[in-house]
């Protein structure tokens, strides 16, 4: 046993060496030097002030001259209560299939999306829509869940329907390499053409 | 099924059927000290090593001495990882300013990394430093699943005859021209997907709706690289592959899903190889693969028909989406979570305490069977446990003593698996059950009925089973869990390793004998068919009655449209 306490803990400081100090900086070296973009995180800036993550989906709900993401279940660290797109604190729901929260809150984005969207109904609405992702930072919402935000949008920002469902066509991102996953909308880069739109 | 999923599915089973033979064969050829391609880079840093620890290549190691070294090194890591992290205040790279984590975290996380179950009590964004992320965590995801694939090829040298190798040796020669190679391809590719790999302090964003935003980065995606090769599976943030900064793109999900494979599967044919067996290893393979195919079908088709209770409100759609992204669409995130409970990784791509119950049986099905290919090396041991406990009840059924590789299997070796076997039920059930009996073990639970049982038992299955993932309501940050899981960890990593590590000397002490007519032969549709069914009733005999309280309960209250 003695004698193993030389390879012991000297494979473990070199192995250490290279495993847990070579290999993530100089990976970190390599990926600024090759895609500095990606490897900083896919910061997104207009007018040179930073307004997110390009994969990073963020709270538009408060605003109705918005497209809204799907619904976040993150928490505040500080204070413990909903703090949804909290990059700090990615959580699911955990809600369960027979969860009552589950069933009530689904009703309650249901009755909310009735309320603020002129002319639906709960028929067109996506389930992904009513439903909290994985991470609670989900960037991306499904075609038909962008279209039928369009009457609230154009009634806050006096924009053409017409306008918008081709804004949405143009912002529509195919499946990952054209053949994987789903075809769906990054909310983030739709609402910067709509930022753009009213502010050029 | 969807074009996107069949897709998906294909391309992921293609490669880990294309790979397995080159990969076993390079394993094999790496681990009897054949020349390859990758001696002129790594050659003179692993000569280095040994010369400087004092091991060489032809230092053998008996099963005892092989067993103290792993137990030993990781007692090291163990010891090392908890200092580490109690300090990371005082330590650099930490632009975010995190402080020391309390002593049972610290215990908890060391423990559970050290055993490569990856299990956390903690969100990563706002706990760790990056130095604790990369320079203990990450370090542990290389060396710990090396350790654990170490071990699994001693004793498949043992069982092809040959001496039992050097555990240092191993531990260096698994890291060098396994993990670090694949890890330097995929950290790159990932980093072309969209994965952070920076040093850089969190953005503060300024959104367009008014509000600030604090983005984490980090060194993600080198961790996001080791993290799935070794079978490891914590997380750098709280919601782990679900996270985009984690996994931004249905392709880097399918990358991710595919490092799973590629080392437990190969390890398969590594066994056909050094054996000269591959008819057999490919009757393994094929047993284990089947009830891969089970486990997909399983976390697929329940997911896509959607929650009744839900399908009754009317929506334009089905299909449950509670705690999934979008991105991957239904095809990848039943993949990635398939990989990932059949190759004991724990890494997850979405919520599993929100699955649908028959999903979830699944997932428990991959952590009770723990061989369905499983984490390198460990998940093949547990097979070869399979395969001499059939092997000796076929021998009863028939009463001669039955050989395995050309040895008579006979009380020694049947005991050894049989704990092996046992072990893992026990700590499995009565955790579960000293959980269930204790109020300090009934506050971690958040759903009610039947789901919250499932929460208390899939974190002890995930523990035993060294998994990691979790059903995520559980308060896995109480004492109660913290220790109770850390011990848990512990004794189902190293007790069933020690165990086949004695079974694989045993047989090597022992002399060939000739087959004859009557030897049963293992490498047939016939056997591969009694072991399928010998896997499938021993579990069910041990798991069914738990299984019939948690899943199977909760799918009928479901149906029933009951309500916690």
């Amino acid at each position: 046993m003695v004698r193993m306490f030389r390879p012991m803990i000297g494979v473990t400081l070199l192995l250490w060496v290279l495993l847990g100090l070579l290999f993530p900086l100089v990976m970190t070296g390599v990926s600024n030097l090759v895609m500095p973009y990606q490897a900083q995180g896919s910061p997104v800036y207009v007018n040179g002030v930073l307004v997110g993550a390009a994969h990073v989906g963020q709270n538009f709900q408060p605003s109705p001259d918005y497209f809204w993401g799907r619904p976040s279940a993150t928490l505040s660290v500080s204070t413990g209560k909903a703090k949804p797109y909290n990059a700090f604190a990615s959580a699911p729901s955990n809600n369960g299939p027979t969860s009552s929260a589950l069933i009530s809150d689904i009703k309650q984005r249901i009755a909310y999306l009735l309320k603020t969207t002129p002319g639906l109904t709960t028929g067109q609405i996506p389930v992904s829509l009513v439903e909290s992702s994985g991470s609670g930072l989900d960037p991306d919402i499904s075609v038909q869940s962008a279209l039928i935000q369009i009457p609230r949008v154009a009634k806050y920002t006096h924009l053409s329907e017409s306008f918008l469902t081709g804004l949405v066509k143009n912002n529509t991102l195919g499946p990952s390499m054209g053949l994987f996953g789903r075809t769906r909308i990054n909310v983030l880069e739709l609402n910067l053409a709509l930022y753009k739109a009213l502010h050029s | 099924m969807s074009l996107s999923t069949v897709l998906t599915w294909i391309v992921v089973l293609a490669v880990f059927l294309i790979t397995i033979k080159p990969i076993g064969q390079y394993m094999a050829k790496v681990f009897t000290y054949q020349p390859t391609f990758l001696d002129r880079p790594f050659g003179w840093l692993e000569n280095g090593i040994f010369r400087v620890i004092g091991v060489s290549r032809e230092s053998d190691m008996t099963a005892k001495q092989y067993g103290i070294a792993f137990v030993g090194t990781n007692l090291v890591w163990v010891l090392l990882a908890y200092f580490l992290l109690r300090i990371q205040n005082i330590l650099p790279f930490n632009p975010q300013h995190m402080s020391g984590l309390n002593p049972l975290l610290a215990f908890n996380t060391a423990a559970s990394f050290t055993t490569n179950t990856n299990w956390q009590a903690y969100s990563g964004e706002n706990t760790m430093s990056y130095f604790s992320q990369f320079g203990v965590l990450s370090y542990l995801q290389f060396v710990t699943p090396a350790a654990g694939g170490a071990v699994g090829i001693a004793v498949v040298r043992a069982l092809s005859g040959r001496k039992l190798g050097n555990f240092f040796v191993d531990l260096t020669l698994v890291c060098t021209r396994l993990l670090l190679p694949l890890a330097i391809v995929v950290t790159l590719i990932l980093v072309g997907q969209g994965v952070p790999e920076t040093l850089g302090a969190y953005f503060q964003a300024h959104t367009l709706g008014g509000q600030t935003q604090l983005i984490p980065r980090g060194p993600i995606a080198s961790w996001e690289a080791i993290e799935h090769l070794g079978q490891n599976g914590g997380g750098f943030t709280n919601a782990n592959s679900a996270n985009p900064l984690e996994n931004p793109s249905a392709f880097s999900n399918i990358i991710e899903t595919i490092s799973m494979g590629l080392l437990p599967i190969g390890f398969f044919y590594f066994f056909g190889v050094m054996t000269g067996r591959r008819k057999l290893a490919w009757t393994l393979t094929a047993v284990a693969g089947s009830l891969f195919m089970i486990m997909l079908a399983l976390a697929y088709f329940p997911e896509v028909a959607g929650n009744p209770i839900v399908n009754s409100l009317g929506l334009a759609t089905h299909g449950n989406m509670v705690g999934k992204e979008l991105r991957f669409g239904m095809g990848g995130t039943s993949i990635f979570e398939t990989a990932t409970m059949a190759f004991t990784t724990g890494s997850v791509a979405s919520a599993h305490d929100s699955f649908l119950p028959l999903s979830s049986l699944s997932f428990f099905i991959g952590m009770f069977l723990n061989m369905v290919f499983g984490g390198k090396g460990v998940g093949f041991l547990n097979m070869i446990m399979f395969v001499i406990i059939t092997i000796f009840l076929m021998g009863l059924m028939v009463g001669r003593t039955p050989e395995f590789l050309g040895k008579k299997i006979e009380t020694k070796e049947v005991t050894l698996a049989s704990i092996a076997f046992l072990i893992h039920p026990l700590l499995i059930l009565v955790g579960t059950a000293i959980a269930i009996h204790s109020p300090a073990g009934l506050k971690g639970v958040y759903n009610g009925g039947p789901q919250g049982l499932g929460e208390i038992l899939y974190g002890f299955t995930s523990a035993a089973a060294n998994n990691g993932s979790a059903f995520g309501g559980l308060g896995a940050a109480l004492p109660f869990y913290e220790i109770a899981l850390g011990i848990v960890v512990i004794i189902g990593r190293y007790a069933s390793v020690m165990a086949m590590l004695l079974l694989g000397q045993s047989l090597l002490k022992k002399k060939t004998v000739p087959e004859t007519s009557g030897t049963m032969h293992t490498d047939t549709p016939l056997f591969a068919g009694i072991l399928f069914g010998a896997i499938i009733i021993l579990n069910a005999l041990t798991f069914f009655p738990i299984m019939a309280l948690g899943p199977l309960a909760e799918q009928y209250l479901m149906l029933a449209h009951h309500l916690f």
